[in-house]
């Protein structure tokens, strides 16, 4: 088959359009095709980045609303080194640790939608500064142990574990009230 | 020890430690971002802010040991020329991207297992490279070596997020654990294509041999984490390490496979790239890259004898253009590379004999 728009060339690119119900038939060579702009140039699909900052472009509200809210969200700026929400959105990029400080109220929906959903550190915490969050992150471990130990009804078990927390938490205290003094 | 050390090896010491699988894996490599609390991200950082990191990295961890990686080697990008700088790229020891910051520079074990950027798109990129399938050791061993860097530095890092960092990709952990694997039956029997979406699906992400990209070259592959945050490390690592393994096994089946379908078929494709290397003038890196895949699966199926596994490391990074240009002690125009290739390739096969 011919491509109907320059009638030279084999038509390669075949497709229906619909519009307001009615139908038309495409049969085109890919010269013409890409000229009437209904093909991507290979070399233009998204790049990693573009995926990432389309993403982080998260404002899905009516457009009304949209431009009001981007409006707010230009105002805001890391004090520590000066990156606008507007600028880190089209970079994808933090510039500081404080940026995440600054921008906490619109950047857990962007962090969940990149970590599948998720919004909270589960892993490592560094040793040597990490002290109180690590005995933190114990105590709450050991409290869902407990609950789900006093559920199965095995309080001899539980018992040990009160206790476990009961110094855990006392050692805390101890901590503080020697710092206080 | 000198820069040169680094640079005339193709293979870094490590790589001729046997590992677990490494049939089919070659290295397994951990990955952590790190940052100081108070410094801005190289990405925004000025130049006398960036240099204070790049100074207090030298000073600190010079000629300085950690266990097993003796005598860090500090090494300035600045002071590199543009062949040095792609011979440590195509060594995997720095990314691509280290050489577009202001201040960025690396240390180097002498072992090369591990390298640290230092002001990448974050102050600090960790990396650990260990022989095969080895991912549990390698997080293990990471670990302590991160630990021993936050005695002296203290890293930016929230209760909430983790570890911060530039890119939100990579928040949490950090950490980007990968595998290389080398899938030469997965791909002539076309399953692997079809396997990847399964594999997104579990948040892991499947590129060519240099990261974020890269086309597969050489039937080579890079399975990593995408997902750094809300799971702990040892859960990430263990998925990563399950779907290896099930690739693992579905690769020796597929060698199986196509042993009994393609018989002598499979010899003569073997043998045929064989003799392109043996014997080729002319080689560019795609067809050498084919053939020395084809060359490797048959010596892990015993076709080829007496020629060691190690060929197909060596010379995939052997054949790069930074590391032919650098044994060639000039530039080379493309053509002039295909030439130089080819003949480096026939030495080499020549030295197995």
């Amino acid at each position: 088959m011919r491509c109907q728009e320059c009638e030279e060339r084999q038509a390669t690119v075949h497709f229906k359009q619909i519009i307001n119900g009615e139908k038309k038939e495409f049969h085109l060579c890919e010269v013409c095709a890409q000229e009437k702009g209904y093909m991507q140039m290979p070399n233009q699909g998204s790049s990693l980045h573009d995926l990432l900052t389309g993403l982080f472009n998260f404002d899905s509200a009516p457009l009304g609303a949209q431009t009001a809210s981007t409006q707010q969200l230009k105002e805001l700026q890391c004090p520590s080194c000066q990156l606008t929400f507007s600028a880190f959105k089209e970079m994808g990029k933090f510039g500081c640790a404080t940026c995440y400080e600054t921008f906490s109220g619109r950047i857990d929906p962007i962090i969940r939608r990149v970590h599948a959903g998720n919004a909270k550190h589960a892993g490592k915490i560094p040793k040597r500064t990490g002290g109180s969050i690590q005995k933190k992150r114990q105590l709450e471990e050991y409290r869902a142990q407990l609950k789900k130990l006093i559920s199965e009804e095995a309080f001899e078990d539980a018992a040990v574990l009160r206790d476990k927390i009961k110094a855990l938490e006392k050692e805390g205290l101890d901590k503080r009230e020697a710092s206080e003094e | 020890m000198t820069m040169e050390h680094f640079l005339n090896e193709a293979i870094s010491p490590w790589m001729r430690e046997e590992g677990a699988d490494n049939d089919i894996v070659l290295s397994s490599r951990i990955r952590l971002a790190r940052n100081f609390a108070n410094v801005t991200y190289p990405v925004l950082g000025k130049e006398s802010e960036l240099k204070k990191v790049h100074d207090f990295m030298k000073e600190t961890y010079d000629k300085t040991s950690f266990q097993d990686y003796k005598n860090f080697h500090f090494i300035n990008l600045k002071d590199l020329s543009e062949i040095q700088t792609q011979i440590l790229v195509e060594k995997h020891l720095i990314s691509p991207n280290l050489v577009r910051f202001p201040e960025a520079a690396v240390l180097i074990s002498e072992n090369e297992q591990v390298s640290i950027m230092v002001n990448e798109e974050d102050h600090l990129r960790i990396q650990l490279y260990l022989p095969g399938m080895k991912l549990a050791d390698g997080l293990e061993e990471a670990f302590a070596l991160d630990d021993w860097i936050e005695e002296r530095i203290d890293y930016a890092f929230d209760e909430k997020f983790g570890y911060l960092t530039s890119c939100p990709t990579n928040v949490g952990t950090g950490m980007r654990a990968s595998v290389m694997m080398h899938l030469p039956a997965l791909v002539i029997t076309k399953q692997l294509n079809r396997m990847i979406p399964a594999i997104n699906q579990l948040g892991l992400v499947v590129r060519g041999i240099y990261g974020e990209g890269s086309e597969s070259l050489g039937n080579i592959f890079q399975i990593s984490n995408q997902i750094t945050l809300g799971k702990s490390e040892k859960d990430i690592v263990l998925d990563l390490a399950s779907v290896v393994n099930q690739l693992i096994e579905q690769e020796r089946l597929a060698r199986n496979y196509i042993t009994e379908q393609l018989g002598v078929s499979l010899e003569d494709r073997v043998f045929r790239s064989y003799g392109i290397l043996k014997n080729a003038r002319i080689i560019e890196s795609k067809e050498a890259s084919k053939c020395i895949s084809n060359v490797r699966l048959g010596i892990d199926l015993g076709i080829i004898k007496n020629t060691s596994k190690n060929i197909l490391n060596e010379l995939m990074i052997l054949t790069q253009p930074g590391f032919l240009q650098h044994y060639a002690k000039r530039r080379l125009t493309p053509r002039e590379r295909d030439v130089f290739r080819a003949s480096l390739i026939r030495e080499r096969l020549e030295m197995e004999k």
